[in-house]
This record gives structure tokens, C-alpha cells and sequence, in this order.
């Protein structure tokens, strides 16, 4: 029988102990065997285990209806999805972005405090375009890498006051990111308007995954004329369909609430 | 003013999926469902027609809400479907006989050597473009009428009805037993072996060659027309146009001029090249076939390339090797070293299609030694791919008389960039993206919209293509050569494998 420490969540500790109890043995068991070593209700059990399943800790056997360790387990220390699959999962919607915005689109994710490209799909004019899959761009000074840095408080501790201005409108006091970053999680979307390069605009918004968790950046990025209305700012049209391209590869994950 | 959508069904080999497009044919929802394979023996595939059905029936309406929209706001519908797949079906309850046949089962192969030993046999290759091979329906047909007692008797009478997957869906959408239509499009039938390039109709010798009787035969229209309203699922909307998944490929691509192609990458890979409205003969193994058919236009030929298994290599490294737990894993996997470890993969799985088109080849890994890891057979199965590719643009050069000087690609794996460069690499010429990599949908929904007056001409549809990325090659020439000699040296020691005496085994 599990006994609660105090001022714990009893559910969680019997998900952990389920989990212990997968690791072990045969690594196969049914939810009656689960229950029964656990002393917790067939049906107690069984609410746990869809949960686990619901997020891929724990996989069920198709044919025999045992429960094992799911594969997101053993890659929890690496990296939450595979970059790779996230570019496939994303890429038709990424091609939508294009089309709509007329603009360039790149989806990122964090590698090492910067940003790696993970994904770029060309300007739809058809003039010549380099792919730059690959590239690494500096968080502080793009959209794409201050919508990871807003939802990693890791990340932005990793900065450490390291913030090489790239033109003078580069955000470089700490504390002045840290604003924007409040600013960011606030909105929902970044803005990036010649901090990397004069004449260049960008807006990004988070792709997230299962439970909300941000697991890349999407964006558009283009001439400061095209993204921004008059006054200087992000256009609101552009805003709104970067947020909705996001939106929906966040829904192919299995982000339910965004 | 209310915005009205086109909606393509691409009813593919290992799922299905309805997307709705807009003006811009750019994409306003998705939604999909995969199906079992059934592999109930070596060398065969199955799929079960009722399944995909149902699938239909519930993905549908799903990609209709999920867009906001209503059914009055699909203005057309258009099929892509896995090409060649056989199913015959009760015409008065709707019932399948049986699972439908893939494209990619070997079962005919025996009954397919006694047809290319038979007096006349050339005539096949003449009237339809196509070598006899067990990719295609016509034997299929026979083998199920062959294996069933009373199932010819019934067929005769037309009560058995045969049709690939869009004349199922069609006549389920449009009634099923209660009068659903009994057609199929121009391409699907040019894949069936029954059909006359230049008549662009059954061909009676054709059918007596085979043994298959006319009456359970569907009506063949145009890929591009109105063949009538859906009755189920979503009532009212005009279904008005089917094409082959890879001839909606080559439509979604724009490529409506001679000389231009595109190549698909998904379960298998199809290089289709536009030849304009008079068919070409090939001397490489290249197949004839019908490209698209506009209404009561004059038909648009194609050359095609078939390779029979790309992304099929990737999920049975994923399924049947479990070294990767999903199909872009592969980049992944392959990206931990920098070659293939003198490691080759041919995945001559269901034999070799073009352009040797070998039924009695099989698999192999080859160049092994206790040096290699799973990421250098993850770089072999990548390379698989671009090596294929190689050998259909070398046969389609040397049948047109020209080089290719780009390659317009499209399907899942354009996702996986190594494979791409690879491809690039091997090629040695660009390879190109289209914004939509999702074309065959694309073409279906540009046909479909095309029918129906949604979309008014084919220039205006070339203004919605776009380039979405492109790979320049980068290769060494030299090693070029020499991993292309070390392939084709891998590919030959595949041939022979299946004696005729273990056929099917």
C-alpha cells in the first residue's frame, strides 16, 4: 500500500510508482497486475495509466493490452521532440504561412542559448532564396528566439548578460529583455523590428506540444516595410495569421488548450 | 461574402485525408486517418475497403467543421487515390468481396509469367503502355475471379463490380447500393491494363486476354468533370474530379506544358514527366500512361518513373526494425555520422520497378562489416531513395533525348533535408520545393475546383505556385561515380532471388 508523504500529491507519486514497477521485472503488465502490487483500485489504476499514456510515458500493447515504458521516457534528458519531426509535423502549415504572409518562414528551436533553424520556407516571389536550415541566430535579437527564451526560464539564464548588440536597436541590458520576454508571455507573440539586421522586421509566435509546453518558434520575416503598419509596428494582419499557424501545428501536437 | 472551399480527398496507401483549400489553394484544414495493412502472407498487402470507408465518413465532415465552415461551402470535390489497388464489391449490398489488393501485393506473380508466355501477349504493351507486371489491376482481377467459385458467373451478370479506390468512394458517396455512380477516371484506368491508350476505352481484346468481363467494369470519364452530387456524408456537394495520386501529384505541381515534371516521395516514389496530348513509347522501362484528361479535351500523356518503395523503407525501419520511433527520426539517426559505412540497402521488397522491372528480385543489405551502426543503415535507407531516383531521371534523359535541369519534388519525405541534398548530390541538379508540399491533394482540388468554374484556367493555377526551398547539389563528381557504380553493383545482386517454383514465398 502507498502512503502519502505529507504535502504531496498522492496521484503523482502512484504515476511514479507505476512507473518504477514498469521499469522493473518483465516490463509488461496488465492494469489488474498493476493494481494489485500497487493496492490501488483496478479503476484508480487505470485512470493513471491513460494519463501516462496520454503523454507517452507509458505505452499500451495493441494486441495484448499490457502496459510497458513508453519511448518518451528515454528521451526526456535529450530533447522533448525530435527537431526532425517537428519540421515534418509543421511543414504544411509552414507553406500556408508563406502563402498568406507573402513573407519568409522559419520555425526554431533552442540549441545551446541561440536559436537553430529548423525549418525555412522561402518568400513566395520566386526570386533566389538560400536555405538556411541549420543556421543558428542569437536568441535576444530575433522573434523567433525571444518566444523560446520567454517560456525557458533556463534559457534566459543561460544569456548571462552576454547580449552583442547587432544594430543600436538590439535589445542589450538584461533587464530591458527581461521586460520584453514579460511582454512576450503576455501577447502571445514577439516582435523582432531591426534589432538583427537594419531594414528587417519579424513576428513569431510558440508552437507548443503536449501539457503547453513550447517546443519551437514559428515566424515570418521580411523587409521592415512589409511587416510593420506606418508607426513602426508589426502589422496586426500578420500578427493574427502567425499566431494561427502556430496555433495549429501546436493542435497537430496535441496542445489541446492553445 | 460567404468563402467557398474545394475539398480533396487523398485517399492514400497507409491513410487518408480530406484538406480544404482556398482561392489561393492554400490550405484551410486537415484531417486524416490511417488504416491497417493486412500482410497475410509474404508478398501480399491488403487493405479493407469497408475500413477506408468508414474512415471517409468521419474525417470528411471533421476537415468541414474544423475549417468553420459548412457543407454549402464546399464548392466542388476532388479524388487522389493509390493507384492500381483492386477491389470488387457486391453492387446490391455494398458489400467487399474479400480486401482490396495493393498495389505493392506480388501474389499475381505466377499468373502473370503465364500471361507474358502466351501467344499475343504484346498487344498489352501496345494498347496500354504498360509492361505485364504484378503492379497492375488486371491480374488481380482475374486472380480473384479465379479464386472464388461463382464469383465470374456474378461478375458476368454485373452484380460483381470492380473499381480502384476513387470509383468505391464515388459510388458509396453517390448512393452506394441505392444508384451510386459506377465510374472511374481516364488515369485510373490507364493503370489497369484493360484500357487503350488512344480509344481511352476498355479494350475487348484486352478484356479477353485477361478474362475479365466488361460488365463489372466501371464507366471511364474524364479526370476533370462533374460526375454527379454526394448523396452521403456530405449531401450536395459535386464531386467533379479523380485522378491517380501521382497524376494529381503532376496537376497540384502546375506541370501542364511538355517537358515538364515532377517526383513524388511517399510510400513509393513517382518521377511523371508531361509529354502533351500524343503518348511516347519508352525504351528504359518507363511506363505510358494518361496524365490528366480536362473535361471532353483531348488527354495529356505522361512518362512515369515508378519506384516502388521510398518512405515504405523508412517505416520498416521504424516498424519492423523498431531503430526509430518515428519516420523523420531517419534524418535524425543518419545525421550521427557523416556516410553509410560502405553499407547499401536495395529494398527490392515487392521486386524492382523502373526501369528493370524485376517481380522475382528481393531485398537485401549489403557491404556489412561489424563497422557499421544504425545510423549508417539509416544514411543506406535515405540513399536507397536517391539512388532510385537516379536510375528513373537517367531512363527518362535517355527516352526524351534531354536532361533534366531541375527536379520539382513534393510528398512527406521533402520534409527530411538530408534526403533532399542527397537527392541533389546524386542528381547533380536543383531539386525544388513547391509551397504545397501537399500536391497531391492540391491536384485534386485544383481539378475538382477546375470543373466546377472555382478556379477559372490552368494560368491561373500556375500563379499559385511557389518555390518553397531548393537544394543545390554539392558532391564530389568522383565520389559520385563511385558510390552510383557501388549501387547499380548492390542492385544486381538482387535479381534472381525468387524461382518460379516459390513463387509468392
Amino acid at each position: 500500500m502507498l502512503r502519502a508523504m505529507p504535502g504531496s500529491v498522492q496521484s503523482i507519486e502512484r504515476a511514479a510508482a507505476i512507473l518504477r514497477l514498469l521499469a522493473g521485472g518483465s516490463g509488461r503488465l496488465g492494469v489488474s497486475e498493476i493494481a494489485g502490487s500497487l493496492g490501488l483500485a483496478r479503476g484508480t489504476a487505470h485512470g493513471i495509466l491513460r494519463t501516462l499514456v496520454g503523454v507517452g510515458f507509458v505505452e499500451q500493447d495493441e494486441e495484448t493490452g499490457k502496459y510497458r515504458l513508453g519511448a518518451a521516457l528515454l528521451h526526456l534528458g535529450t530533447s522533448y521532440l525530435d527537431v526532425n519531426e517537428l519540421r515534418s509535423r509543421a511543414i504544411n502549415w509552414a507553406d500556408a504561412l508563406a502563402a498568406r504572409s507573402g513573407e519568409a518562414v522559419r520555425i526554431g528551436t533552442p540549441l545551446d542559448g541561440s536559436v537553430l533553424v529548423v525549418h525555412h520556407v522561402f518568400r513566395p516571389d520566386d526570386t533566389l532564396q538560400t536555405l538556411d536550415v541549420g543556421a543558428l541566430l542569437p536568441a535576444h535579437a530575433t522573434a523567433l528566439g525571444k518566444v523560446l527564451l520567454a517560456y525557458d526560464a533556463g534559457a534566459v539564464a543561460a544569456l548571462n548578460g552576454t547580449l552583442e548588440p547587432f544594430t543600436r536597436r538590439t535589445t542589450t541590458h538584461p533587464r530591458e529583455l527581461a521586460r520584453a520576454l514579460a511582454d512576450v508571455r503576455d501577447l502571445g507573440w514577439a516582435e523582432e523590428v531591426e534589432e538583427m539586421t537594419v531594414g528587417e522586421a519579424g513576428i513569431a509566435a510558440p508552437i507548443r506540444g503536449q501539457g503547453g509546453l513550447v517546443v519551437g518558434a514559428m515566424g515570418v520575416s521580411g523587409a521592415v516595410e512589409r511587416i510593420c503598419d506606418p508607426g513602426g509596428r508589426p502589422k496586426k494582419t500578420l500578427v493574427t495569421v502567425v499566431r494561427d499557424a502556430a496555433r495549429a501545428v501546436s493542435r497537430d501536437l496535441g496542445a489541446s488548450r492553445w | 461574402m460567404v468563402e467557398r472551399y474545394v475539398m480533396a480527398v487523398d485517399q492514400g496507401t497507409t491513410s487518408t485525408r480530406c484538406i480544404l483549400f482556398d482561392h489561393g489553394g492554400r490550405l484551410v484544414s486537415v484531417t486524416q486517418r490511417e488504416h491497417r495493412q493486412h500482410f497475410p502472407r509474404p508478398g501480399w498487402v491488403e487493405h479493407d475497403a469497408m475500413e477506408i470507408w468508414h474512415n471517409l465518413e468521419r474525417i470528411a465532415p471533421d476537415a468541414v467543421a474544423q475549417a468553420g465552415a459548412t457543407t454549402e461551402q464546399v464548392a466542388a470535390l476532388g479524388i487522389a487515390n493509390q493507384r492500381e489497388t483492386t477491389l470488387l464489391w457486391d453492387r446490391h449490398t455494398g458489400r467487399p468481396i474479400g480486401r482490396a489488393i495493393v498495389w505493392q501485393d506480388t501474389r499475381t506473380d505466377r499468373m502473370v509469367e503465364e500471361f507474358a508466355a502466351r501467344p499475343g501477349c504484346e498487344i498489352v504493351l501496345e494498347r496500354c503502355g504498360l509492361p505485364l507486371a504484378t503492379y497492375f489491376s488486371a491480374p488481380r482481377i482475374r486472380w480473384l475471379l479465379d479464386r472464388t467459385p461463382g464469383l465470374r458467373e456474378r461478375a458476368e451478370r454485373g452484380d460483381v463490380i470492380f473499381g480502384t479506390m476513387e470509383s468505391w468512394l464515388i459510388w458509396n458517396l453517390t448512393g452506394g447500393p441505392q444508384g451510386g455512380l459506377h465510374v472511374t477516371d481516364v488515369t485510373n484506368a490507364s493503370r489497369t491494363l484493360l484500357m487503350d491508350l488512344t480509344t481511352l476505352d476498355w479494350d475487348d481484346e484486352l478484356l479477353d486476354f485477361f478474362g475479365v468481363p466488361r460488365a463489372m467494369l466501371p464507366r471511364i470519364r474524364p479526370s476533370t468533370q462533374t460526375y454527379g452530387p454526394a448523396r452521403r456524408v456530405l449531401p450536395g456537394v459535386r464531386i467533379a474530379a479523380a485522378l491517380g495520386d501521382q497524376q494529381a501529384a503532376l496537376f497540384g505541381q502546375t506541370c501542364f506544358a511538355p517537358g515538364e515534371a515532377k517526383c513524388t516521395y511517399g510510400t513509393g516514389a513517382f518521377l511523371l514527366l508531361n509529354t502533351g496530348t500524343e503518348p511516347v513509347r519508352s525504351a528504359h522501362g518507363l511506363l505510358t500512361t494518361v496524365g490528366y484528361q480536362i473535361g471532353d479535351t483531348p488527354a495529356v500523356y505522361a512518362l512515369e518513373g515508378s519506384i516502388a518503395i521510398t518512405g515504405a523503407l523508412v517505416q520498416w525501419f521504424r516498424d519492423g526494425l523498431g531503430l526509430i520511433t518515428s519516420a523523420p527520426e531517419i534524418e535524425t539517426l543518419a545525421r550521427t555520422v557523416e556516410d553509410n559505412g560502405g553499407s547499401y540497402i536495395v529494398p527490392a521488397f515487392s521486386g524492382l520497378f523502373t526501369p528493370y522491372w524485376r517481380s522475382e528480385a528481393r531485398g537485401i543489405i549489403i557491404g556489412l562489416t561489424s563497422y557499421v551502426t544504425k545510423g549508417h543503415l539509416a544514411r543506406a535507407v535515405l540513399e536507397a531513395t536517391g539512388w532510385q531516383t537516379r536510375e528513373v531521371v537517367d531512363a527518362m534523359n535517355a527516352d526524351s533525348g534531354l536532361a533534366l535541369k531541375a527536379l520539382k519534388v513534393d510528398g512527406g519525405m521533402t520534409a527530411d533535408n538530408l534526403l533532399m541534398q542527397f537527392i541533389a548530390d546524386v542528381l547533380n541538379v536543383p531539386v525544388i520545393r513547391p509551397m504545397a508540399a501537399e500536391t497531391v491533394s492540391l491536384g485534386a482540388a485544383y481539378a475538382a475546383g477546375l470543373a466546377v468554374g472555382y478556379w477559372p484556367d490552368l494560368e491561373g493555377l500556375r500563379r499559385n505556385w511557389h518555390r518553397a526551398a531548393q537544394w543545390i547539389p554539392a558532391m564530389d563528381p568522383d565520389r559520385r561515380a563511385e558510390e552510383y557504380n557501388n549501387w547499380r553493383r548492390a542492385v544486381e545482386r538482387t535479381f534472381d532471388w525468387i524461382r518460379p517454383d516459390q513463387s509468392g514465398s
